[in-house]
């Protein structure tokens, strides 16, 4: 990732707490105060009720893969997932540290992080 | 530094919760397709896209008998180079009054004959010229990835997973099956549909007849879709002239008349991911509405094709078949033109005739408006072809895309 792209996310103060926590190993989500209801990716404004009063959610690091699919043609292949979690949101990752032959819907993973491109991204193993 | 405006409530007054309700305005019979054109070429080595543009819109124009000078607006998506519309109306040499360059990826084109109608039916232009070309083979735009001025939002909560459209399209997949008990033999037919229609064009890239064994024995490209499970890439473009009943009226082609179109947009809603269907439930559902008719009504239908797990998801949006029955809709056959109880794509479709510029929208009011025409290949010419269908699905079917749909009729 070139360095304008990540001055690009360093420089959104609405993400700082999110790459903070990111760097020392939590997923932080999105609850509305307004609606109650969590979102992921975060944003500021609540994307179903569009209030502004959206407080950081800690994930519990469980999580369910919804979908899979392995990119055979990668160098190396590699596992993409929406990986559903507890607290509502799904979200797209990658199962890492797996056998992809044992890959299936409604497995249990859990989360831990990678550095992509020196940005810390939420990834999943199985549990 | 500046803070997020503070709306403490926002007040939302349910307007859109049928997102089905019939307008009280609408385009039924307010304008017919006078013109199409698809690019001969499959590989524009040393052809820059501006170019591509204009023998598509003189095609296009040439085959409705009218010119340069009739044209009142002009309508492009994201494939065209520059500043759209505007430069392209530049090189062409336009004088248009109305304009629109909606970008919904693939299906932009489908979209834009809905707004062409609606710009017509409004009295803001009266002879629309809709274009479309790329050349993903030889060079312009990656494939499926416009270059963007400005990053999209989800860019870092996406990308450092590496979301190609194959794998997004495979998640898709591997939950119907996992829904519905949908199998690869099943999707391998929609691909043995698009061959069997390709061996009588001569323009298509893969004419071979293939086997629902060719297509599960070629190689896994992202579980569970196999190399023929997708389209192809392929250089070229297409062109589409919409114009008012007055005009029509004075035109010598056989007249195409819209009958109804919709539009919609399905998202990533904040983590609420559901792939077990897309955006064309609501688009389709619109269309028919406005035209008056059912799926049942339909005897031809273009359904975008970019994989062939697109194509299954949109029979059951359409309603052509029931949620989760697409799979064996389309098995033994189903989607053969003559002996199919559904003939799709008679031109090959993307899977085997073309894709250009890794859009597949253009291509599928081509070959809708043909068979309403008459003029498809006899081979695959469906009889008494009076109404007919052309879906897209833009964008990733996974995450987020646009669906459009366009319901027309032989006048």
């Amino acid at each position: 990732m070139s360095d304008k792209k990540k001055d690009a996310f360093s420089a959104d103060v609405a993400l700082e707490a999110y790459w903070e926590a990111a760097r020392g190993g939590r997923l932080l989500l999105k609850n509305c105060g307004a609606c109650g209801k969590t979102h992921y990716y975060p944003r500021p404004l609540c994307p179903f009720c569009m209030s502004s009063d959206t407080q950081w959610l800690e994930a519990s690091g469980e999580g369910t893969i919804y979908s899979w699919s392995v990119e055979r043609r990668g160098t190396p292949p590699y596992a993409i997932a929406f990986v559903a979690l507890p607290e509502g949101p799904t979200l797209l990752t990658n199962i890492v540290d797996c056998d992809f032959d044992a890959l299936a819907i409604g497995q249990k993973v859990k989360l831990g992080f990678e550095t992509r491109d020196d940005l810390p991204v939420p990834v999943f193993r199985p549990a | 530094m500046t803070r997020a405006v503070n709306f403490q409530a926002v007040v939302s007054f349910g307007l859109n919760s049928t997102r089905t309700e019939f307008p009280t305005m609408s385009i039924k019979g307010k304008a017919y397709i006078a013109g199409i054109y698809e690019h001969p070429t499959r590989k524009a080595e040393g052809i820059p896209i501006a170019q591509l543009h204009a023998e598509v819109a003189k095609g296009a124009l040439q085959d409705a008998g009218l010119g340069l000078r009739d044209v009142d607006a002009y309508f492009c998506a994201g494939d065209a180079p520059g500043l759209g519309g505007l430069s392209m109306a530049d090189y062409l040499g336009l004088d248009v009054r109305h304009t629109d360059t909606t970008e919904t990826g693939g299906s932009s084109y489908i979209v834009h004959v809905n707004h062409a109608a609606q710009a017509i039916a409004a009295g803001k232009c009266k002879v629309a010229l809709i274009t479309l070309a790329g050349k993903p083979r030889t060079g312009g735009a990656p494939p499926g990835r416009p270059p963007m001025a400005v990053q999209p939002p989800d860019l870092p909560f996406e990308m450092p997973f590496k979301p190609t459209v194959l794998n997004i399209y495979a998640m898709v997949a591997r939950r119907h099956m996992h829904d519905h008990g949908t199998t690869a033999e099943q999707l391998a037919w929609i691909k043995v549909a698009a061959s069997q229609h390709a061996q009588h064009n001569p323009h298509a890239m893969l004419r071979e007849v293939v086997t629902v064994e060719d297509v599960i024995n070629s190689p896994v490209v992202a579980d569970p879709l196999h190399r023929l499970d997708c389209c192809v890439v392929s250089d070229g473009g297409g062109a589409v002239v919409v114009v008012a009943p007055e005009i029509a009226a004075q035109l010598q082609r056989p007249k195409v008349r819209v009958m109804g179109a919709g539009e919609a947009i399905k998202h990533m809603a904040g983590g609420q991911v559901d792939l077990s269907y897309s955006a064309g439930r609501w688009s389709a559902a619109a269309a028919f509405a406005e035209a008056g008719i059912t799926p049942g009504d339909i005897k031809y239908a273009s359904l975008y094709d970019s994989f062939t797990i697109t194509v299954l998801m949109q029979i059951e949006d359409i309603g052509f078949c029931a949620r989760g029955q697409g799979g064996r809709f389309v098995a033994d056959g189903g989607l053969i033109s003559g002996v199919g109880r559904l003939p799709f794509n008679t031109d090959g479709g993307g899977l085997c005739n073309n894709h250009p510029g890794n859009r597949g929208g253009m291509t599928k009011i081509l070959e809708a408006v043909r068979q309403l025409r008459g003029e498809a290949h006899p081979a695959v010419q469906v009889k008494n072809c009076d109404l007919a269908l052309a879906h897209g699905t833009g964008g990733y079917l996974g995450t987020r895309h646009g669906s459009g749909t366009l319901i027309m009729e032989r006048a």
